[in-house]
């Protein structure tokens, strides 16, 4: 049948990095939802799987040196 | 008044939109810096990089589109730099196993975090030294997809673009390289506790 699946907490794995990524089409979306909705053991994985992303790209974000930044303007053409 | 000479109208229009989109590519510069980073080995290697992708951004402005993805355009000129440099091969990636499931950090950080259940708690365990050491310790044609889409918020469709590669190819890199950043983040808690 159509949206069941053997184990849906597998189906759900397999969905979670696209659900994350805003990939899914609107009723793979809502079924991950709707399983996220009734199951605690996967809802913790998604909040974490979430956390994650933020907390990783926030570690690498490093803030460009104002120095190259400098350095990039002053690569401007002159206006002849 | 008398109309300017055609010329002057031309060159003077054409200096207009080459200011413009000098201006609109310095203000993204943080962002391709941020991409730039991690694709160099070092910082100074990144430096180097944006000030070259931006020397020649400046030089053939002509060639990006009004309207197109700008941001994108000047990734597309700093991914082609870096592969002059030689700094990485264009040759397929070593593939190596790796763990079955997609949740093995998040077991391995809430097993010895003692089960208090708090998900986004559970990631401060790693430090930001961890995660910077577990990106750089991922290969070269992984990361690149890692930095564009996780960090960088391209699209898929856009970093496929970037790295001239199918987005078929960006999707099955970016599913291994989380794989291998969750390994590599793994190991680095087990060294921590040891």
């Amino acid at each position: 049948m159509k949206g069941v699946h053997d184990d849906p907490c597998s189906h759900c794995e397999e969905m979670m990095q696209p659900y994350l990524d805003h990939v899914l089409s609107d009723a793979e979306m809502a079924e991950a939802e709707m399983h996220l909705d009734e199951c605690e053991w996967c809802r913790r994985r998604y909040r974490f799987e979430e956390s994650l992303r933020r907390y990783v790209r926030q570690a690498v974000s490093e803030p460009m040196p104002i120095e190259l930044k400098q350095k990039l303007a002053a690569l401007r053409i002159p206006l002849s | 008044m008398a109309d300017a000479p055609p010329d002057a109208t031309r060159i003077a229009s054409e200096a207009r939109d080459r200011v413009r989109f000098e201006e609109e590519a310095l203000a993204l510069s943080d962002q391709v810096y941020r991409v730039a980073r991690h694709q160099a080995n070092s910082r100074d290697d990144a430096d180097e990089l944006v000030q070259e992708t931006y020397a020649r951004a400046f030089r053939s402005w002509r060639s990006y589109q009004p309207g197109t993805n700008l941001r994108a355009w000047l990734l597309r000129i700093l991914t082609n730099l870096n592969i002059d440099r030689g700094r990485r091969s264009q040759r397929a990636p070593q593939m190596q196993p790796l763990e079955a499931n997609d949740y093995f950090l998040y077991d391995k950080l809430a097993e010895s975090d003692g089960g208090r259940g708090d998900e986004e708690r559970v990631v401060e365990r790693l430090s930001q030294d961890d995660i910077v050491s577990a990106l750089s310790a991922v290969p070269h044609d992984f990361r690149d997809v890692i930095v564009l889409v996780d960090i960088g918020d391209f699209s898929y469709q856009d970093a496929a673009q970037i790295l001239d590669i199918p987005i078929g190819t960006v999707m099955s890199r970016l599913h291994r390289g989380r794989r291998i950043l969750k390994r590599e983040l793994a190991e680095s808690v087990v060294e921590d506790a040891s």
